[in-house]
């Protein structure tokens, strides 16, 4: 076995770590108070201090959607959000999407479409989905790959969460 | 109730669509600390200096490892081998002092807050003795050299091609692909009483990364536990154990404390890849379609202390009918990280220049690209001369043609429009093995009706949960709901890595196997109540169904397998076996495939849209049509990724991945990706295995880029041959 010896460290005067900040969250309609640091993401916050994991870390830059919230009702990459710009803001997560148990139709939708497979993204393509519907932009097929493009799928489900959302579409369109 | 061949939803799906399915980087601990990666900014020579002062001076940064201070590892390359490691030396993270790639991982800082860790690593200084470094394939073309012998050359194939009718020869280019799962690649260990670990990893083989980081650390495996329940996404490259988890277990090792380390996004580029790859073929034909030669040779690169190296070439030599044929494989070494297995590893390269040389050849034949295939149809393996288990890839042309209407093609490029857009239509034949691998299994069926069904198998996306559901509960005839599924533990029954498109004809043979032994029980027991209707049966005589023993002969004659087993005082029954397949060498096993392919082309900006997609597949027979659907689907958005959009762009001067991101490093998003339908060819098989599973997983993926390539050619009448067409190619 190979054992380095040399564990002397010199410390110089220490570099403190940034105050905190107490900031209100409303996360699911529960009021959710915690002390953040100015450098901490809405994403690492929700996933490391609320362990809220279903909202997924994929490339920390805002380039692959995995970490879609909504706030306000909107969809939001919460990997450039710093967690104290949202003081006092309703989020809702995958978690808070389905109540009392029962899917949202999103979820079901996707279930029933088998639109994912690893399952990484799904929370974010589901969230991001569910401001998609709330826009109402997207109309038809097309609309509807573009507006999405900001939610990557490694596994290539594309087709399956095109028709996913359709059905969700058709289900809360028929319903209000 | 049959739910082998359906379209069952996955098990896990509900945990998925909730978020509620936890992967490796979400695993925590009371006393849980975060790790951050400091990565070689050159690529070739030694670390002259580390200083971590700076960093460790910052609050809440606990320690810097390097490798200076690092715990004890092997000093043996058997230390660090893993069941799929190539030839050489494998990569020891923070070991010495030697750089051997850019973006290789030298220390890790460990803090009480991820952001404190990532802010620490900025701050850690280093000076390197740089020696010149070579990451260029192109430049080490002529140092290229064999690896293995390649196989036995068919006849004479200089001969043939000297004397051919018609000739076709070019080169073809693959750069080098990332996998880029949509998780990052992550482990969480705990560090428990006594010193024991549970590795919470990102992978595609628990029992592989738990003898690995036994080896490493010279840990009893009683005291590592690897996990890996649910997996976001891997493709390939969690077959090998990832630098992550042995710097996880570094940290936990040192501060006896709870580790987590993810991965960044760029850092992920210092992982395996599809190694960029040259393919020469060359195929002679006579005016009729046959062809007399084919000669495939392609030089890879590799690592300097691995050789990587899989089949490009012999698919060649397998697929079409051909009395010479000739075939080599060499590799180059460069100064960057060993290559690693990525969605039909080798076939997806390979196949790509033979499909496109196929399509060559057909224009200058003057043939329609599908009759060309037909007349150089072959029955039997060309390499080893034996017949299929099963080949049904006539019926693939067949069906996929017609569900695309490819008879409405006109040959001539150029000569299909829809309003500005230039049509293109292109096909390509896909192949791939149907490999199978001992697997354990244990089965526990309890009175109440319960059946738990577990391997050490993972599942990454590819559906393995809801298949083992599958066959386990028709082969036990229970209603899918009450049977568990366990697996991603490395506690659990012998699996090997999950890769290959092996995963699920082993795991169910490992579970009717098992499931018979069971059966047997349940018959001994209901055999012994009195006046059994069951009397005198044999175990082949009855079946498991509807949660009873039931005669084959007569459905009447049944036991509810509650009673048999109360009668005998038996609350559960465990089995548990390991499964081996028989060996037969009188058959070659592989899956087959027909991909077409429409795209349309803008003439004034050259951008190109793949609007149509049909995949005909011959993979035996279709555990759940649903997921597996899904899995040809998905490889077809790789093919069209690999085509038109994937390119690892390395800056030579100094050895480094320039586009280390999922933004510039451009996979297929949503709007790219239009109509794809899958078609399933019957293909009945007896002689593969009993069920006649032959795995998806690769299948889908591989001749997907050449039908692209080939329908651009369609489109436009300019061939592409290095990967991908991007539009300056076209224009240019």
């Amino acid at each position: 076995m190979d054992d380095p010896t040399s564990r002397s460290r010199f410390r110089p005067e220490a570099t403190s770590k940034p105050r905190e900040i107490s900031v209100t969250l409303h996360v699911n309609g529960e009021q959710r108070t915690l002390a953040v640091a100015p450098w901490t993401t809405l994403l690492d916050a929700l996933r490391d201090r609320l362990h809220l994991n279903g909202t997924k870390k994929g490339c920390d830059h805002g380039q692959c959607g995995a970490c879609t919230v909504l706030i306000e009702g909107r969809r939001v990459n919460a990997c450039l959000t710093l967690a104290v710009m949202k003081d006092g803001a309703h989020i809702t997560t995958i978690e808070g999407l389905s109540a009392d148990g029962a899917l949202h139709p999103l979820q079901q939708a996707f279930i029933d479409h088998d639109a994912f497979q690893c399952g990484y993204c799904t929370p974010g393509q589901i969230c991001s989905a569910a401001g998609l519907l709330a826009e109402g932009k997207a109309k038809t097929a097309d609309e509807i790959r573009e507006l999405m493009s900001g939610n990557i799928c490694r596994c290539g489900a594309y087709p399956n969460i095109v028709a996913a959302i359709q059905q969700a579409m058709g289900a809360m369109g028929s319903k209000s | 109730m049959t739910y082998i061949g359906t379209p069952t939803p996955r098990v896990d799906g509900r945990a998925k669509v909730t978020g509620s399915a936890q992967y490796a980087g979400e695993f925590t601990a009371p006393d849980l600390v975060y790790g951050s990666v400091v990565t070689s900014t050159i690529a070739k020579g030694r670390i002259a200096r580390i200083d971590a002062s700076q960093a460790l001076a910052v609050e809440g940064v606990l320690d810097v490892l390097t490798h200076e201070n690092r715990p004890k590892m092997a000093s043996g390359d058997k230390g660090y081998n893993d069941e799929v490691a190539p030839t050489g030396s494998p990569f020891r993270p923070l070991f010495d002092d030697k750089i051997k790639f850019n973006g290789q991982p030298i220390a890790l800082v460990l803090a009480e807050e991820w952001e404190i860790s990532r802010f620490a690593a900025t701050l850690v200084q280093v000076d390197y003795d740089a020696e010149t470094h070579s990451t260029d394939l192109h430049t080490r073309i002529d140092k290229a050299y064999m690896v293995e012998k390649p196989d036995k050359p068919r006849g004479n194939a200089a001969k043939a091609h000297a004397a051919a009718a018609v000739r076709h020869e070019a080169e073809y280019y693959i750069p080098i692909e990332h996998h880029n799962p949509m998780e990052l690649f992550a482990s969480t260990v705990t560090w428990n009483d006594g010193g024991k670990l549970t590795v919470f990893d990102k992978t595609q083989g628990v029992q592989n990364v738990q003898r690995y980081i036994c080896g490493i650390f010279g840990l009893k495996p009683d005291d590592v536990r690897v996990m890996s329940p649910f997996v976001g996404g891997a493709f390939g490259s969690g077959l090998r154990p990832q630098y992550q988890v042995v710097l996880a277990v570094q940290g936990a090792l040192q501060l006896k404390r709870a580790v987590r380390l993810v991965l960044t996004r760029d850092q992920m580029y210092g992982l395996g890849y599809r190694p960029a790859t040259i393919e020469r073929v060359a195929i002679a034909a006579r005016n009729d379609g046959t062809l007399d030669a084919i000669t495939h040779e392609a030089i890879a690169m590799t690592s300097q202390y691995e050789e990587f190296s899989r089949n490009d070439t012999s698919w060649s030599a397998l697929l079409y009918k051909s009395a010479n044929a000739k075939y080599e494989h060499k590799l180059a070494r460069l100064d960057v990280p060993t290559p690693s297995d990525m969605r039909a590893p080798g076939a997806a390269t390979g196949v790509y220049a033979l499909e496109c040389a196929m399509d060559e050849l057909a224009v200058a034949l003057k043939l329609d690209p599908v009759e060309l295939r037909l007349r150089c149809y072959s029955d039997r393996d060309q390499n080893n001369d034996l017949p299929y288990t099963s080949k049904q890839l006539k019926e693939c042309y067949r069906k996929g043609a017609e569900a695309f209407g490819w008879a409405k093609r006109t040959p001539e490029p150029r000569s299909m429009r829809d309003g500005t857009d230039l049509v293109g239509w292109g096909m390509a034949t896909g192949v791939w093995e149907a490999l199978q691998m001992p697997m354990g299994n244990r089965i526990v069926l309890t009175a109440n009706g319960h059946a738990e069904v577990s391997c050490a198998t993972s599942d990454i996306g590819t559906g393995t949960y809801t298949i083992m559901a599958q066959v386990a509960s028709d082969a036990l005839g229970l209603p899918i709901d009450n049977v568990t599924v366990k697996l991603g533990d490395s506690s659990l029954p012998h699996s090997q890595v999950e890769g290959g498109s092996w995963t699920a004809a082993s795991v169910a043979y490992a579970i009717t196997t098992t499931a018979d032994e069971i059966r047997r029980e349940l018959l001994a027991l209901a055999q012994k109540m009195p006046g059994s209707p069951l009397a005198g049966l044999k175990h082949d005589d009855v079946v498991l169904s509807d949660g009873m023993i039931v005669a084959k002969a007569a459905a009447s004659r049944s036991v509810p397998l509650a009673d048999a087993m109360r009668h005998g005082g038996v609350e559960r029954i465990e089995r548990e076996k390991l499964s081996e397949f028989k060996e037969d060498n009188k058959h070659a096993r592989n899956t087959h495939s027909a991909i077409f392919v429409e795209v349309k082309v803008d003439e004034q900006l050259g951008v190109i849209r793949v609007t149509r997609a049909v995949n005909a597949v011959a993979a035996g027979r279709i555990i759940n049509t649903k997921t597996a659907a899904s899995q040809i689907m998905g490889s077809v958005v790789w093919g069209i990724g690999m085509a038109l959009h994937e390119e690892t762009l390395v800056d030579h001067a100094f050895g480094r991945v320039m586009n280390a991101n999922i933004a510039e490093y451009h996979v297929p998003v949503n709007a790219d990706v239009h109509d794809i339908k899958v078609i399933f060819v019957e293909e009945p098989d007896s002689t593969v295995n009993p069920l006649g599973i032959k795995g998806v997983g690769e299948i889908g993926i591989v001749g997907v880029a050449a039908a692209v390539a080939n329908a651009v050619y369609h489109a436009t009448g300019k061939r592409v041959r290095d990967l991908p067409i991007t539009i300056d190619k076209i224009l240019g």
